[in-house]
Order: C-alpha cells, then structure tokens, then sequence
C-alpha cells in the first residue's frame, strides 16, 4: 500500500502550549483514516498543518512526494479539498459560485465546469436548482453538501474533512453518512475525516488514529483498538462511547 | 494670463498620472461598479468656467466695507471692457496677502495702517512714501488713497457710555468690570489689543474673542460692553453706539487703498486709480449702511456710481445663484470624496492586517479628525501649492473624509469569520484573489457605509470651503454670518442640509447595487 501523504516529525505549538507534539503519520492511498480524539487532542491542527493553513515548527509534510514551498504552495492545496463543521461557504456567492470559484480562477471551460458540475449534483445528490440560492437559503445538511461538491470540484487527491457533520442534526446526518461513504467508495477517494464521534470513527474508518493532548496514541481497525488497546486511555475512550458504539 | 495658468494647474490635479496600477485597479473597480454614481460625473466638471474667464480677479475681506469696496472694483473694471470676477470676503489680512503674491487675486482694497504692521511688519506710523516705496521692494503696487480713513475705534452702548461718563479710552481705566468682545484679528494684531491695553494701562480682565457682525448683536444684547469696530461702520450709526475717543493716539491711520500684481493690465490698474479721492468717510458709511440694509453689495456700490444701477448687477437670480453653489458645493465635497476612496480603502486593507503599519495608518486619520477643520484650512493655506484655492478645500475635505473610509475597511475585513478566511486560502486562491472575489465582496457593506458618512460629513464640512474664497454653498451663510442676516444663511443652510438628505439616499440606492445579493438575504 502507497502513501499519499507522509508526516514526519511534524510539531506545532502556540507559545507554551503544544497542540502537536513531533508525530509521524502516512495516509494510504483510496482509504480513509479518521482521526479521532477528544477536543484539543490536536487532530485539527494535523489536518490544518497538511493544507498549510499553519506552518509546523518542526518536521516535513510530504503530498504524494512533495513537500510544500512558497511557489507550490497554491497549486498543492489545488489537490486537497478541504470541508469544515461550518461549511465555509462565502455568503455572496450563489452555492453554483461557491462550487465553481477555484474552476474559474484557474481557467476551466465553460463546458467542462458545466459537465464536472452535473456529476457533482448526481454524486453528492443535491437538486441542480438549489445551486442557484445562496447559503443562507440552504439547510445544513444542503450546505455540507455544497461545500463537499466545492472541495471535489477539482478532483482532489486528498479530502480533509474536520467534523463535516457535526453540527447537523441525528437524521439528516444519518442521511449524510451514508451518502459520503458512498461517494469515496465510488471514487476510490483517499480521506482524512476528523470526528470525535466513535461511531462514525468505526462507520468511515479504514484505519482508525487515536489522539490524546497533542500525540497519537494509537493506530488500527477497530477491534485492534477494543482487543489490544495501547494504554488505559484508549480503554477508556472505546468504553465511554461504548453504548453507541455497539448498536 | 494668471487664471489661466492657474485653471491648467487644477487640471493637472484631476489628472490620474500620479495613480499606481494598484490605484488604477480599485478605481476600475469603482466605475464599473458604479456606472451612475452621481458624484463621479462632478469629476471632469472641475473646472471653473467663470474664474477661468475673468482677467482680472478681485478679492475682499470678510466684512461690509471690503465687499463694497471689491464690488466697486469689479464695475468700475467691467465698466473699463475688462472681464473682471469678484472672489468675496476670502478671508482675512494674511489670506488676501498671500492670494495677491500668489496670484490667486490680482487686487484687493486695504488700509494703509494695516499694511505697515501686519504685512510690513513695521511701525505703524510708516508714511505713506515709505509704504509705497517698501511695497514696491516686495514687487506689489498700491494706489493713492481712495479718501477716507478707517482706523479701528473702541464703541460701546451710548446709553451705557452716558451713564458710566465714559468719554475717551481713557476712561475706560475706572470701569475694570467692563466686558470685552474683540475681533480674533483685533487681538492678535501688532497694532490692536495688547500694546492698545498697554497703552491706557487698561485694568479690564474679561476679554472674549467674538466675530465681529456677531460682536454687534452681543453688544446690542448686553453681553459685552465694548468692542472694537471700523470707524466707517454703518452698525455705528444702525446701532447708536458711541465711538471713544483716542485721546492718546493710539491707532494709526487706516486709509483705504488698492494692492495690485504689477502684472496686472495697465488699463486695470488705470481704472482702479480712477477711484483715487473719490471716497470720503460719509459716503463710505453710507454706502456700508446701504450694503447692509439691502443684504446686496452690488447695490451698494452701484450707489457710488450714481443713479445708474447696473442691469446685469441683479440679474443673478436665487436659483441660479442656487445652482452655481449647490455644483460647487458637489464638485467640492465629491472630488474629495473620490479621492478618500481611492486612498481610503488600500489605507483601510494595510491598517486590517493590523501590526506597526496598521496603528500608524489608524492613528494618523484619528488625528486628522480631530483637528478643527477650520485649523486644517489655516494650516494648509500657507503652504506653496495649496494657498486660497479650491485645492485648499478639497485637501482638507480629503483627509477629513479618510477616517471613516479606512476604518470601515479595516473593520469590514477583520470581522470576517475566520473559517471564511481559511476556507479561501484553502482553497487555493492567491492573495489578491482572496482580496477582490472573497473579502472585499464580505467586507462591502461595511466599506460601503463608511463612504455613505464620510461624504454626508464632506457635505457638511464643505460649507467651510467658502471662508478660502472655494465658494460652494458656504458662501450665503457666510455671507449671512457677515450681515447678521438670517435668511441669507439659511439660503445655504437649508440646501446643505437637504444635500446631505439627498446623498445619504443616493448611497442607499447604491447600496442595493454594490453588496451582493447573498449579504442583504
């Protein structure tokens, strides 16, 4: 198995506090790893150190061979997309603009934008006459939606995803999830997906990364996780969701 | 010639060659945007037709007997077949002096007494030979005396003058709790209140600076007791004061003449030495009380004239008169609003990012805000290429139109929530990418609403321009303020206001325009 993305000895901290201590990680190519962790743990900010969102203090972050520089860096983060709780879509652009912003900037013709932009509506199953309100017109799940056709508008390489559905409600979400595993099967798409949430974890997961306070307690399946955990706080966290874990 | 010169300069200042491409991109921006924006289409009018005609330009101090005096000027040069413009009550001593030298005027009525201490900075009892010949040095002419002599005076109530036995200054010595309202000019001058007081040894401590048509409601009203006015006052006689005598001969003569450029046409400088000795004192007054009891200065020196009033000196009606402000007033108030545009809002992104740059950017256009703007204008009339001239009045209404332009931007960019500013990097874009198609877009009402006070405050404070001599529709209410004459300022008072009523409509509209659909949901 190849890694699309490769972090080595990567650290981050604001003034005292570390929010990353020096951690490896590799990202396999069309699987998707979640990383899961209480809040603060420092998943986030791993996500936000691969798009260059923050500089690392220390270490190399390497995208299917390359690291990032001043001069590629834009056209790196051109194979990443990258959906947030919030959605970030820009409120003065329609959800078609928000979706074709990037198409645009870099020069796509009209008809091929046009084309990508009707396999995306198919895909992500959000009616082609909703493209034309704004966000503030759309329901939360839409607007998640919006913004997953946005990131994969240019056929990304990678998906970051940081707790995408967290601030939707249990049905629409239910719906969400279903619909997203699908559409990374379908495509073969390599995904980082960040949740706090086990049973989501153990729904997208082929591999599952722990972390607590800033380091990455463990990694594995699921049952790696349950059966051989590393240390008593993997315990802990596997039990306290238990309950829903197991339905 | 000199206007002419002068008219090619204001054009150069409209001129855009100074703009980097930066600038040149935010004004793209602006007119595509705005394609009807009503204050643009005042930018290639701003050029003054009328001061651009004349050959000669007069000016006059800000008070009756100068306004008479330029209006006399003005016929007596028209009369002659010389295009002549008159530019009233620009201001005081040192405004009209440095308009002269600069050739923003090319003549205007002044008083020997004042030249040898003010503009000579000398003893006022200067003869008249050494004046002519001292000003001659400084390459500026002056004609013989005009006739009468108007040396300030100390005037009072006559009923109060009676009852305290006041006769002379000197007697002012016994009446220590007399107030005085004096003229800001009267009491800075070399020859007005300080060596005045020195002098009489006067005892009085209650000293306010007061506008001098103002000073006379004051007096009338009892709020002070005596204050300084020209012995050619027609509120003298309007207002039964009683002039006190100087018994020591303190005040030095103030005998009215012309300054002219030397530059100026023979057959200009010809006509005004026709007014040589033909004005003594009691026709001056007359003509005074006649200007302000017809709140018309151009009547009243058709008086000098004699009985054959100048037909096309009335014709300027009220609304064209209205109209000839009120696009004055707009090409004033929107060029310098153009102009904080353009600067205001690449200010505003530099101060958003905050750091150093961003605190000097802030606090230089917080300072400028508080200067007075009338302080503003003084400390800008000195200086080589502003002086009395409309350039002046646009300056200051640019800087004060900065504050809320910059601010509104700084603050419009740095409310943007921080996962939108992510999402755009993320995303990719460069950075002047996220600027024009993410933040500037989030960011346009509150810029917006920054242009819309800044030019509702340009509307208001360029009332102002006209104490340079900028006109706009400050000029009745200055006018007014000089005459004590209500209805003259609320001829400009009302438009101003209903201006500002009209512009804060304008940008309503704009509004509806300029911020995209997905922000006003």
């Amino acid at each position: 198995m190849s890694a699309l993305v490769k972090l080595e000895d990567v650290s981050k901290r604001y003034g005292d506090a570390i929010a990353l201590c020096p951690t490896n990680l590799s990202v396999q190519s069309s699987k998707t790893t979640v990383l899961i962790g209480p809040s603060g743990c420092g998943k986030s900010t791993l996500l936000r150190l691969i798009i260059r969102l923050i500089e690392p203090d220390s270490g190399s972050i390497e995208l299917d061979g390359k690291a990032a520089t001043a001069d590629n860096i834009n056209v790196l983060r051109r194979r990443i997309g990258y959906v947030i709780q919030e959605g970030g879509l820009f409120p003065h652009l329609t959800a078609r603009a928000n979706v074709l912003l990037m198409a645009r900037h870099i020069g796509k013709t009209e008809e091929e934008m046009h084309n990508r932009l009707l396999e995306l509506s198919e895909l992500t199953r959000l009616s082609q006459n909703l493209l034309s309100r704004y966000p503030v017109e759309l329901s939360g799940g839409q607007r998640q939606r919006v913004s997953l056709m946005r990131a994969l508008m240019l056929s990304p390489e990678l998906l970051l995803l940081d707790e995408p559905l967290g601030a939707l409600d249990p049905l629409v979400r239910a719906s969400l999830q279903k619909d997203l595993k699908e559409i990374f099967t379908r495509l073969g798409q390599t995904v980082l997906f960040v949740t706090h949430d086990l049973a989501e974890a153990i729904y997208f997961a082929h591999e599952i990364v722990l972390m607590n306070e800033g380091r990455i307690v463990q990694k594995g399946t699921i049952t790696d996780l349950r059966e051989k955990p590393a240390d008593s706080f993997v315990s802990e966290f596997i039990n306290a969701q238990r309950g829903v874990a197991s339905v | 010639m000199n206007r002419n010169r002068k008219s090619g300069k204001q054009e150069g200042l409209g001129s855009r060659n100074h703009e980097s491409r930066r600038l040149k991109r935010f004004r793209r921006f602006l007119v595509c945007r705005f394609p009807d924006f009503l204050l643009f289409s005042c930018v290639p009018a701003f050029l003054f037709a009328s001061s651009a005609a004349a050959d000669v330009v007069v000016g006059s101090k800000k008070f009756t007997e100068s306004y008479v005096l330029g209006e006399i000027a003005n016929r007596t040069l028209t009369d002659a077949g010389i295009r002549a413009e008159h530019r009233q009550g620009m201001g005081g001593t040192i405004i009209l002096w440095e308009a002269l030298k600069g050739g923003q005027i090319d003549a205007y009525p002044e008083y020997t007494g004042t030249i040898a201490t003010e503009i000579l900075k000398s003893d006022p009892s200067l003869s008249f030979d050494q004046i002519q010949h001292s000003l001659e040095k400084l390459g500026v002419g002056m004609t013989a005396p005009l006739g009468f002599n108007n040396t300030y005076a100390l005037v009072m109530r006559r009923s109060e003058a009676q009852r305290l036995g006041i006769r002379t200054i000197s007697d002012l010595q016994g009446h220590p709790e007399l107030k005085f309202g004096l003229t800001h000019e009267f009491l800075e001058r070399q020859d007005g209140w300080r060596p005045l007081r020195q002098r009489y040894a006067l005892p009085q401590q209650n000293i306010i600076g007061i506008d001098h048509a103002l000073g006379y409601s004051a007096l009338a009203s009892g709020s002070i007791d005596v204050k300084d006015a020209y012995s050619t006052d027609a509120k003298i006689e309007q207002n039964d004061l009683f002039v006190l005598e100087d018994d020591l001969h303190f005040f030095p003569k103030y005998e009215a003449v012309f300054l002219f450029r030397p530059s100026t046409r023979a057959d200009a400088v010809a006509a005004l030495r026709h007014l040589e000795g033909t004005l003594d004192e009691t026709r001056m007054i007359r003509l005074n009380a006649e200007a302000e009891r017809t709140k018309n200065y151009a009547r009243a020196a058709d008086l000098y004239f004699e009985g054959s009033p100048r037909s096309n000196a009335l014709d300027d009606s009220f609304p064209r008169k209205l109209a000839r402000w009120t696009l004055r007033h707009l090409q004033l108030a929107g060029f310098s609003l153009v102009l904080s545009i353009i600067f205001g809002i690449p200010l505003g992104i530099l101060a958003s990012r905050g750091g150093a740059i961003g605190h000097v950017i802030l606090g230089f256009v917080g300072v400028v805000q508080t200067i007075p703007s009338l302080a503003l204008l003084a400390l800008l009339v000195p200086l080589p290429f502003f002086g009395i001239s409309v350039r002046t009045a646009i300056a200051a209404l640019f800087l004060y139109g900065l504050l809320p332009i910059v601010r509104n931007t700084a603050t419009g960019l740095q409310d943007i929530p921080r996962s939108l500013r992510e999402s755009a990097v993320a995303l990719g874009l460069s950075p002047m990418a996220r600027l024009w198609k993410i933040y500037l877009p989030i960011a346009s009402r509150s810029i917006l609403s920054g242009i819309k006070t800044s030019a509702v405050i340009n509307i208001g404070t360029a009332t102002l321009a006209a104490l340079i001599g900028a006109g706009g529709l400050g000029e009745p209410i200055i006018s007014g303020l000089n005459l004590n004459d209500h209805v003259t300022i609320l001829e400009g008072a009302i438009p101003a206001a209903v201006l500002a009523l009209l512009v804060q409509w304008c940008f309503d509209l704009v509004d509806r325009v300029l911020i995209p659909k997905g922000l006003r949901l």
